[in-house]
Formats: C-alpha cells, structure tokens, sequence
C-alpha cells in the first residue's frame, strides 16, 4: 500500500466510522439510558431509510423529504413508547427483547405489504452529486464527505445536549436513579417518552442520510443491527463519547482489515471486540 | 442363565412377535382404504421464500409455474394439480424441517424449490433419502447436481459456475491480463467466482488479487480505493440485489467505471436496473437469460407473465416456468402417474424444455446444459449480444450419476 492510498483507505475508516456512530447514537441513547435493548433499532433504521424514498417522491425533494420524515419518525417514537415501550421499563429485559424482535418483524412485514420486495434507489440530491479526483483513476463522492460533516456535527449536538443542557442533565439523573428524579417532581414518563423518539430519529435521520448511497431494499436494517451492538458494547453502554470512539475504531479496522487481510475480513471486527473486552470488560468508557 | 430369566426373555420374544404382527395387521388394514382415498389430483409443494430478502423470487417462481400450469387448462398429464405451499423463509436452518413437513405431512409428490442455496443443500439431503421428485427452480448450489446429484432431483435454473465461467473467456479475448475479483464471502459467491477465474486463467489471464465481503455486507469503499490503487484491466464480481445496486453505483462515483472496466454474472443487473440508473448503463455480463431476448417464445412468455402477475418477467419467473415444463414433460410420459417414477424420471432427464431463454437439455446429473447469453445494460434493460457459450454443461463435480 502506497502512502496516498493509505491516507485514502484512512479517510475512508473514519468516513465510515462517523456513519457507524450515527447509526449507533440512536442505540445508546435507548440502551444506555433507558436501560432498554433494543433489537428494532435496525427497523428504524430501515423507516428512515424508506421514509426518505417514499417522501422524495412524494415531494420531488430530499431536502424537504428530510424534515418531514425526522418529525414522522420522532411521531412514530412517541407512539410506540407510550403504546408498548413504556409498560416495560421495570420488566426483565428478555421481556424487552421478545417485543423489539416481534417488531422487527412487524416492520418487515409492513414494509412489504407498502413498498413491495423491490430494491428501489434514491438519486444523490443534484447539489452533491459529484466527485472529487484523488487519484488519476479515484475520486471521492462529495455526498459520502458531507455525510461525515453532518455525522460531527451531529456528534457534538449530542454532547452538548447530554452534557451541558438541563434537559440532558435530567436525562443523566433520570438513568442513574429514576425514582429520586420522580421525587424531585421531574416527569421522569415523559422524559423516556422523549428520549425514546430522539432515538428512533437519530436511528431513522441515519436512514435517510445514507438511503441515497446504501439504496433501499427489504432486510437493510437487519443488516446495521448487529454491527450498531458492536460498536456500543466496545464504546461502553450509554456513553456517546465511547460510542464515537468505538465506531471510528471499528471503522478503522473495518478498512484496513477488508485490505490487509481480505481472507479474515468477516473477523476483523469482533477481533477487535474481544480485544477490548479482555481489556476493559466494560468498554471503552463504560462506567463501573 | 436362571430358569426365571430365560422365562421372561422368552415371553418378551413372544410379545414382540404378536405385536409386529398386530402392528402390521393394522398398517395393511389401515393402509387400504388410504389407497382408494388417495386423491386423484397431483400434490405439488413449494418450499419458496414467500417473506425476507427474497420473497419477490419465490413469488415470481410461483406465478410462473402456476402461469404453465393454467396454460394446460390447471392439468399436467391430465392431472389437475394442486399446490401447497410452504415459506422457506429463505433459512437454511429450518430447511430440513420444512422440507420433512412437505414429504411426510403434506404428502406432495413433486417438491418445487427453493431459492436459497443453503435450504437447497438441506432439502436435497432430504429428498434423495425419500426419493420424491424435487425440482430445483432456482438454487445454484454446485452440490445439487454435484456430489449430492440422485435419480428424482432436477434443476430448471444454473449451478453457481455456470453463469460467470464464460466470461472468463471473453474478458481474455479482449485481451485483458489482469483481473481482480470481488464478492460476498459465501458459498455461492465463491463459486461464481470460481468459475471465472478458472476460465479466465485458462486462457492466458490472471488474478492479481481476489478480495472478499463478509454476506451480506455492503460498505465496498476501501475495495474501490484498493481496485483504484492496482489499477487491473478488468474487474469481475458476483452480487445480486441490495448488494448489486450499492456495488454498481458506489463504483461509478468512485469514477472507477470510466477507468476500469467492470463485469460480473447477470445478477448485477438483474431485477435492480431501475435502482441503479445511469450507474449501470453498458455494463457487460454473463447470464442464461436476458429480458431483451429475442425469441418467439420469449415474447409470448412475456406477455403472458405480464398479464397474469401484473409485472415484467425476470430470470426467476422463467426458472419457475421451466420447472413446470419439465414436471409436464413427465406426467405426460407417465400418463399422468405420479407413481411410475422411473418412466417420470427417464423422460424428464432427455428432455429438449423450449424454454424462454432458449432450448436446453439436462445433463446427466440433472443440470441445464444451456447458453449463456452476453448481456449489455441498455437503458432498462439487458440486451442481449451474443451467445458467450454454446451449451454449457456444468462439470458436476463428484457426482455418481455423471
């Protein structure tokens, strides 16, 4: 590997490491704070992913598309938090596991009843839609740099609600001992209520942002799930700053070992979640 | 040996007698009046994905082989033909589960399926054992008419070989030296792969590096940085839906398509031409079919299919349609006996399908001896350039019957 090649195998890591945050911010606000696992995360995902399709269409812009579909999916949050999350706060989390995988497949289902089995494509919006030359045979598609721009900021958005706002400081208190914050006269209800929706947002904002690149198909959320868990477990449960961490680690050896070592490329991923683990049980950040 | 001992060994021995007797008594009573009840309607199963990933192909399957089927007036050999069907869910776990409910449960006499090549690895092994007619419509698993090839197991599709080894040699005809290869690292992928490889470096070319997705990841972009970096003639992969739109339009915003070429077996294009878009115009590929096929039968089947499921065929939808062809072609020299297997069998075998795709006949191991087309994106759709290969057969590695 030359030395441009590597700085491009570099920038594509950490490119693809934000994207991975982005994906698993949703999954450690619900996990870490609410104490909730949940499996659906990949769903919300694939909402977004087909709310960003299905609203461009409707409205012929992606732009427009994604406002409307940040306020259906925080809508569709709120929804399923009162409906069923909420009765399962104080229950075993097997309890939690059975209902977020029944609604993954819900969601499944629903999906192909709406939108049928295609795999169905959405144009990079025009204002992107170009490449940068890196090399004389490489360039580099601007929208995938943007999307890394949106990730930081939304990055820092989060640290800043979660460690400087009052909200995030009652979110905190909320997850550390619930009753005490109910004591002090905070709705503790309706701060799950909305935590749970800024999750599944995040969750269905990162399917949106990544539906004009990952294209749309049934079984794409299934797909992020797992790797979602992996970076949050490696990052440490409920910390955003070790899910950051962990995703750009993650996608750092996502790269480098699909190059390096293409016969093990599967492996290289939960190699180094082991290595974590064996070193620091309870992540990167995770708090004793 | 005490006296009391030998007594009861000798009673046991006694109970057992009377009790096989009894038993088989009651089978033979039980079993007579299940023959005359028998009905007079051949049973078909399919074990298709009708949920997941692929629920469109086993839909598209299953329309054109009841598409066939209503052609003859919903009777094959004379036999109205009824169906059941079974969600294989496209799960290699439950396979052999599914496939047991269809042989014992359901008692269907022709087992139609699957899509997935692991659910066909563990159907097979349970047809060949229970000897019922199973006709494979689309599941390119080598092993199928390979070392696990039997008398009643057929296939109307391709083996995973098939479609990509004669690329092999029309990349090396171009002149090309230098190929990388690139798919999902699983059973299918790597045989795709395989047959490329094999032909193309028979001919004077040769892999420079072959790289490797874990199924069914579809983050490509440090491949495209490595493909750029080594800069090879020729770039030739295997993947198929979600997989193959994201793979076709990343490698045309990596502008890689402008500098290296890409080819790869149909199912690049297939079915995901209208996610692609103008990422995919002119890519070449290798297949045994081509929605642009100009064939008299093609163009009726279209219309057909067209008219009875409300959309375009694709190569699924002629697989399926084959595989009523050719459980046809058996009842009608069977006069309409499921039971006379052998003559079903033998028939079917030496059969001459006129298929959409063009006439084929079965190897010996019960594969498509078949052309495979070279296929162009022009617009939306893969037009047809030439026949690659002129009846190919699959070598049918390890099996007996070949």
């Amino acid at each position: 590997m030359d030395f441009p090649t590597f700085l491009i195998q570099l920038l594509n890591g950490v490119q693809y490491g934000l994207l991975l945050f982005l994906i698993a911010s949703g999954l450690t606000l619900i996990f870490g704070i609410m104490g909730v696992i949940n499996l659906a995360h990949g769903s919300f995902y694939m909402v977004g992913a087909y709310l960003a399709f299905s609203l461009t269409e409707l409205i012929g812009n992606f732009w427009l598309a994604l406002p409307a579909g940040i306020a259906l999916a925080v809508l569709l949050g709120i929804a399923l938090e009162w409906l069923l999350i909420r009765h399962l706060y104080r229950r075993d989390h097997l309890y939690q596991v059975l209902l977020t995988y029944g609604l993954i497949l819900v969601f499944e289902e629903l999906r192909s009843i709406l939108f049928g089995d295609d795999v169905h494509g959405i144009a990079v919006p025009a204002l992107l839609n170009f490449s940068i030359p890196l090399t004389d045979t490489l360039s580099y598609p601007v929208y995938r740099l943007a999307m890394s721009g949106v990730c930081l900021l939304l990055a820092a958005g989060m640290y800043w609600l979660i460690a400087r706002t009052r909200l995030g400081m009652t979110i905190r208190a909320g997850a550390v001992n619930r009753e005490m914050v109910q004591a002090l006269g905070i709705n503790v209800g309706l701060l799950y209520r909305l935590v749970f929706a800024l999750g599944v947002a995040l969750a269905a904002f990162a399917g949106m942002l990544a539906a004009p690149v990952a294209s749309v198909y049934p079984g794409m959320g299934n797909q992020v799930l797992i790797i979602s868990f992996v970076v949050i477990v490696i990052g440490g449960i409920g910390s955003v700053k070790g899910a950051l961490v962990a995703a750009l680690l993650i996608g750092l050896a996502d790269v480098f070992g699909q190059v390096v070592f293409p016969q093990i490329a599967g492996m290289t991923v939960y190699l180094v979640m082991a290595a974590v683990l064996l070193w620091r049980p309870r992540g990167l950040f995770g708090s004793a | 040996m005490t006296d009391s001992k030998m007594k009861s060994a000798q009673s046991r021995r006694t109970f057992l007698k009377t009790a096989t007797g009894a038993a088989t008594l009651a089978a033979t009573t039980l079993h007579a009046p299940y023959i005359m009840a028998q009905p007079s309607k051949v049973r078909v199963g399919f074990l298709l994905p009708y949920t997941g990933t692929y629920a469109k192909l086993g839909q598209a399957i299953t329309g054109a082989f009841k598409l066939h089927v209503d052609e003859h007036g919903g009777r094959l050999g004379g036999r109205t033909i009824e169906y059941v069907q079974v969600d294989s869910e496209a799960k290699p776990a439950k396979a052999t589960d599914n496939t047991n409910r269809l042989v014992n449960l359901e008692k269907v006499d022709v087992i139609v399926g699957p899509v997935h090549s692991g659910v066909a690895v563990a159907m097979v092994r349970v047809t060949r054992e229970s000897g019922t007619l199973t006709i494979d419509p689309n599941a390119g698993a080598g092993v199928v008419t390979g070392a696990l090839c039997a008398p009643n197991v057929f296939r109307t599709s391709f083996s995973n070989w098939q479609p990509s080894y004669p690329m092999g040699k029309v990349l090396a005809d171009r002149g090309m030296k230098k190929a990388v290869t690139l798919t999902w690292k699983y059973a299918a992928g790597q045989e795709a792969i395989g047959g490329f490889v094999q032909n193309f470096t028979a001919h004077g070319g040769s892999i420079v590096k072959d790289l490797w997705v874990p199924f069914p990841k579809v983050e490509f972009q440090s491949l495209l940085t490595e493909i750029a970096s080594i800069k090879p003639d020729a770039v030739f992969v295997f993947f198929a839906g979600g997989g193959a739109v994201k793979f076709v339009k990343d490698y045309a915003a990596a502008g890689l398509h402008n500098s290296v070429p890409l080819f790869g077996s149909g199912f690049l294009t297939d079915g995901t031409l209208k996610a692609q878009g103008d990422a995919a115009q002119g890519l070449e590929t290798t297949l045994h079919y081509g929605d642009g096929l100009i064939l008299p039968k093609n163009l009726a089947f279209r219309e057909a299919y067209l008219k009875a499921a409300g959309r375009e065929a694709d190569v699924y939808a002629v697989q399926g349609y084959d595989a009523a062809q050719l459980l046809r072609i058996g009842l009608e020299a069977a006069n309409g006996d499921v039971k006379a297997k052998k003559r079903m069998i033998e028939s079917m075998g030496s059969a001459e399908i006129d298929s959409p795709r063009g006439k084929f006949t079965l190897s010996k191991a019960h594969n498509p001896v078949q052309d495979i087309y070279l296929r162009k994106v022009v617009g939306m759709e893969n037009k047809v350039q030439g026949v690659a290969h002129k009846a190919l057969a699959d070598p049918a590695t390890g099996c007996k019957m070949a």
